[in-house]
């Protein structure tokens, strides 16, 4: 599979630990560039570890260690050289329940651009505007930019939470769960969403729920108990899965 | 006894303690107001004292407590800012954070006489400010300082973790995120914090006895370096010293309704804040 897509970030033999407790076991994964990439698993079994250790976010988690490597365009992301603020704004993240600022709309979309030195107002509206569209939110917001942002619905509030994510422009962007408090229509919306996304972004998705993997993604993981049991292309681990824990899990008869 | 009876008897239990605590607060009102009003006039709080404090009015008191107050809060608000965004947000948990924190909740619980020793033995003796609104202040400041520091960690400690993730993921440092999520998120927590603080400062009599205070200045101070009078300082003068008990017994319950006036009006204005802050948090 590697052949006809481009690796942009590879996992090589990642060992995570809270405390003494292994949480992640020698995970080895491509993400590749412009495609989909679904993490599904049962809960507590180190998904969200995982996507987290992408733009290094479980460093704010005291008392942790990670071994391995994160290749992000063949750069190790944890070597000490390495700036971990652009690593961050060039792997943007949305997380698994909506997380606006107290803010008022514009000001959540701006916050990205003006922690990122850009001053100028045009240039900032310009992104706003754009990012909007590209999470289908535009219609809904554009006369409420004043508005708190607190005031949306959830699955508005998580789409905010995608524009947001696009207005410094990442490259990759991790979704954590992101449907995971939301309705079954706000879900459409955002697996929608993702759908056009890829066209510009490389994406990684957790998910538990199988059918969104299924629908969304081009390939997919499936993690047990902190490993890594089976990588590959979508349509291959829903119809002829090599391992019988990944068959079971997909077919429902654990999780 | 049925448990509808059972229950009936706890809330008719729980609302007579209500009952009892209401009286109380009610007869300490009315005690000061009805033996306190009858001095209070515009004069009594422009004028300065005179006769040996039986007449005139009480103005050097007030103007000399707002000196202290907003002294003591120049000198404790950044250093408790600062010192409790430390101990939240860039210390690793560790045993060495817990011990810090452990000693500053001791040092709320140190009663304030101490800290007016401690005062006069440092600031007054061996620092050379003498009695003055500088060592009243600093003292007052230090004997706030616990209060501040616990109540901005609480604040910082309410801001949820993913508001701190957003920020970050966005590419913000941590400063910056600490500067226009965190410290905004929390300021309504903290400012509650720092008004009940005022309160206490301005009430506190203890701590300035030795450091600052002094029962009677002929007029306002001219510099930091001044003793001045101070209000709760005044009312207990007013019922140990002088010559004329009768009459300056009616004074002091005039300075303990102001005083009482003043401090609630600044919890008023906390406990509107964090009604505010509420109605904000919910919509
Ligand atoms: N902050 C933490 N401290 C300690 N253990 C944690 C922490 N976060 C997660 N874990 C543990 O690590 C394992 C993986 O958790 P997680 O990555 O959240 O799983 P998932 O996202 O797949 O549900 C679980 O056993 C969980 O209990
Ligand atoms: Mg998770």
């Amino acid at each position: 599979m590697e052949q006809y897509d481009n690796v942009r970030i590879r996992a090589e033999e990642v060992r995570f630990f809270y405390g003494d407790k292994l949480a992640l076991k020698d995970i080895n994964l491509p993400i590749f560039e412009n495609k989909v990439t679904a993490i599904i698993g049962p809960s507590g079994c180190g998904k969200s570890t995982f996507i987290r250790l992408l733009n290094r976010m479980n460093e704010l988690i005291p008392n942790t260690h990670f071994e391995g490597k994160i290749l992000l365009d063949g750069v190790n992301i944890y070597d000490p050289d390495v700036d971990v603020v652009a690593i961050r704004r060039k792997v943007g993240m949305v997380f698994q329940k909506p997380n606006p600022f107290p803010k008022s709309i514009f000001e959540n979309l701006s916050y990205g651009l003006k922690v990122n030195g850009i001053r100028d107002r045009h240039y900032i509206e310009e992104r706003v505007i754009k990012s909007l569209e590209e999470a289908a939110l535009w219609n809904e917001v554009k006369d409420r930019f004043n508005e708190s942002a607190l005031r949306l619905s959830g699955g508005q509030q998580q789409r905010l939470c995608i524009a947001r994510c696009l207005t410094v422009e990442p490259e990759v962007i991790l979704f954590d769960e992101p449907c995971a408090s939301l309705d079954p229509i706000s879900t459409n919306r955002i697996e929608e969403l993702i759908e056009n996304l890829k066209q510009k972004y490389t994406i990684v998705i957790v998910t538990h729920n199988m059918q969104q993997a299924a629908r969304v993604s081009d390939y997919t993981a499936f993690m047990y108990m902190g490993e890594l049991i089976e990588f590959d292309r979508t349509e291959k681990i829903f119809t002829v899965p090599r391992d019988k824990r990944t068959e079971e899990y997909i077919t429902g008869k654990f999780g | 006894m049925n448990k509808n009876q059972v229950q009936w008897l706890g809330f008719m239990f729980l609302s007579l303690t209500m009952v009892f605590i209401l009286l109380v607060l009610g007869l300490i009102l009315y005690f000061i107001i009805a033996r306190g009003i009858h001095v209070i006039s515009w004069e009594f709080l422009t004028q300065v004292p005179r006769r040996a404090m039986t007449q005139g009015g009480i103005a050097p008191a007030l103007v000399g407590t707002f000196y202290l107050t907003i002294g003591a809060i120049i000198f404790a608000l950044p250093i408790g800012l600062a010192c409790a965004i430390y101990l939240v947000e860039y210390y690793p948990k560790s045993i060495v954070i817990n011990i810090i924190r452990l000693s500053i909740n001791n040092l709320a619980g140190v009663p304030s006489v101490v800290f007016g020793l401690f005062g006069l033995a440092v600031f007054v003796r061996f620092l050379g400010f003498g009695v003055s609104i500088l060592s009243g202040s600093l003292t007052l400041g230090i004997m706030i300082l616990p209060g501040i520091i616990s109540a901005t960690q609480e604040a910082l400690l309410a801001v949820p973790q993913s508001l701190r993730e957003a920020s970050l993921a966005l590419g913000a440092t941590q400063w910056q995120t600490i500067r226009k999520t965190v410290l905004p998120t929390a300021l309504p927590g903290i400012m509650t914090g720092v008004i009940l603080s005022v309160g206490r400062a301005a009430g506190e009599t203890a701590p300035i006895m030795f450091t600052a205070a002094t029962f009677y200045t002929r007029g306002f101070p001219g510099s930091i370096f001044d003793q001045v009078m101070a209000l709760p300082y005044h009312i207990y003068a007013l019922m140990t010293e002088g010559t004329f008990p009768e009459r300056q017994t009616a004074i002091a319950y005039g300075c303990a309704l102001i005083l009482l006036i003043l401090v609630l009006l600044i919890s008023a204005i906390a406990i509107i804040l964090r009604q505010r802050q509420r109605q904000y948090g919910t919509v």
